[in-house]
């Protein structure tokens, strides 16, 4: 069978499994939006000069990547890879390869469909602007899921057991989100804060969103910061390449 | 296709397969043949090399050595074309939770060229009334049902069954064993692990027992039995457990019976067996290597 006609069938399937998994449906999908409902209802003014909505869409926008892309991935991944469902579809005529690509777009899809559910509240219910070039933010977009889903399939490499994932994913998203000012300014966090955010790869994907989406920059406008989202990305690449296994690691 | 069409190729064929993981042997130079249309039952205790044997035959890894053809082709280097006409059953695999059973059916339809048609398969497999269920509403027999449906879902002409019945209650275990007499008559060839002795004699035509890597017996449930000569009686005198074994059961029988009967007494707790295959088995596993 062509490669073509079994990503689209396991694409559709995936995109089932998504949606039919309350759970994760909710802790993936709704949680960014739903922050970002909270922190709207507080926050009001200026944060760093720019109207607090819309640095606030802005910011969730890069959790949500984070959150969709690797912490979605990578609890997914270790869960379906503990189950022993990896396994079994290596058993089957269906390629790794097409698994994987099948897999990373159906998280592009969830993280798409939540920026526009997270645009669309924030302009019906606070006022927020709307983006200022679409198509200025689609490649930062695909960019960000790339370099996370990148770092989440490293992630997954290393976590070893499906009751840890959640915690372990967390612990290493909800610090990160925070330093890099996902829910707000990070002008008074002290220096050695300020510090670990300076390397991080969501400080630079924010700043990146932050200017195509109010700016309508272009990513060649930045190139310092996609470099930095990029090494991300690759460095969890080539954790996943040396260390990601189709099979049980507890038994 | 390959219904009642004698073929001179064996379905799978294994020379010489050598596996080593970290400097320990796992198997040492196994050799058999399975031919179409048979139930092949491997027995062996945990650690024997079964499942890496099995493993290596359903194209999950590589071997260190030996020459090994599944449907005459090299299940490692032949991932897709192998992949396509084999089924699998593992010892454990969750499926999606919130699928359905005819969902789950359907994705796994999918990846193969010519899929069996879903709802056929579920009836089957024993769980058209369950089509709509979502999998995490099975029970344990309902869910090793549906890991034997999507198993069944590709057309496989081979189908391997790794511990199917491991769990099972009994009346579960007499169900999973109609289903595997099913895919026989079906002309499926059937590569089955277990550790249940009369689960190999009641479904397997012939049985291979591995032990620490190597094969020590392979042949139908009736030679292996056949093949131990000894036949062993037991009764009771003077309070004590007398045991013979003997390959000459008729003539020890009749000197017993001609002396008690001489005496003027009965033989307490007389008791004529051959070996089951347990036995045999478990001489095998516990004996030295043969």
């Amino acid at each position: 069978m062509s490669a073509a006609s079994l990503f689209a069938h396991e694409l559709r399937m995936q995109q089932l499994i998504f949606w039919r998994n309350r759970e994760s449906a909710v802790f993936i999908f709704v949680f960014p939006p739903m922050l970002f409902l909270l922190l709207g209802a507080v926050y009001d003014g200026e944060i760093d000069g720019v109207p607090a909505v819309d640095r606030l869409l802005v910011g969730i926008v890069g959790y949500g990547c984070a959150n969709t892309a690797l912490a979605g991935l990578a609890i997914t991944l270790v869960i379906r890879r503990e189950g022993g469902i990896l396994k079994r579809l290596r058993a089957t005529p269906l390629p790794p390869p097409v698994y994987l690509s099948a897999v990373l777009v159906s998280t592009l899809i969830v993280f798409c469909l939540q920026i526009a559910v997270t645009v669309l509240l924030g302009v019906a219910l606070y006022d927020a602007h709307a983006p200022e070039s679409v198509v200025a933010l689609v490649p930062v977009v695909v960019l960000g899921a790339a370099a996370f889903a990148g770092l989440g399939l490293g992630l997954a490499s290393l976590i070893r057991s499906a009751e840890g994932a959640s915690a372990v994913v967390n612990l290493v998203v909800l610090p990160m989100a925070f330093l890099s000012g996902s829910f707000g300014s990070t002008d008074r966090y002290p220096d050695f804060l300020q510090a670990v955010a300076d390397v991080l790869p969501l400080t630079y994907l924010i700043d990146l969103v932050q200017a195509a989406y109010l700016d309508g920059d272009s990513l060649t406008d930045d190139l310092g910061a996609v470099g930095v989202v990029v090494a991300w990305g690759l460095a969890g690449l080539a954790v996943a390449i040396r260390r990601f296994g189709w099979e049980p690691r507890e038994r | 296709m390959t219904n009642g069409e004698p073929t001179l190729q064996p379905a799978i064929s294994v020379r010489g397969l050598r596996k080593s993981y970290g400097g320990v042997e796992a198997v040492k130079g196994v050799d058999f043949d399975v031919l179409p249309g048979e139930v092949f039952g491997l027995l062996g205790p945990n650690g024997a090399g079964k499942t890496t044997t099995v493993e290596i035959l359903e194209g999950y890894r590589p071997r260190d050595a030996g020459d090994v053809r599944v449907l005459g082709v090299d299940p490692w280097q032949s991932a897709t074309e192998h992949r396509e006409r084999i089924g699998v059953v593992l010892q454990q695999s969750e499926l999606p939770p919130a699928l359905t059973v005819r969902e789950v059916h359907r994705m796994f339809a999918g990846y193969y060229e010519h899929p069996r048609d879903v709802d056929e398969v579920i009836a089957l497999v024993g769980l058209a009334e369950k089509s709509d269920a979502r999998v995490k509403t099975l029970s344990g027999g309902q869910k090793r049902r549906l890991d034997l449906g999507i198993a069944l879902v590709g057309d496989p002409e081979l189908v391997f069954l790794d511990e199917p019945t491991t769990g099972f209650d009994p009346s579960a275990r007499r169900t999973a064993w109609e289903l595997v007499r099913s895919l026989r008559s079906l002309g499926k060839t059937i590569l089955l692990t277990t550790h249940y002795l009369d689960e190999a004699q009641r479904l397997a035509d012939r049985v291979a027992v591995i032990r620490e890597g190597s094969l020590v017996r392979i042949g139908t449930p009736r030679e292996l039995i056949g093949a131990a000569p000894e036949v062993e009686i037991r009764y009771r005198e003077n309070g004590r457990d007398v045991v013979v074994t003997t390959s000459e059961p008729t003539k020890v029988l009749a000197d017993l019976a001609g002396r008690a009967v001489a005496e003027g007494r009965e033989l307490e707790g007389l008791e004529v067996r051959r070996p089951t295959l347990e036995d045999v088995y478990l001489d095998l596993v516990d004996g030295d290597p043969a």
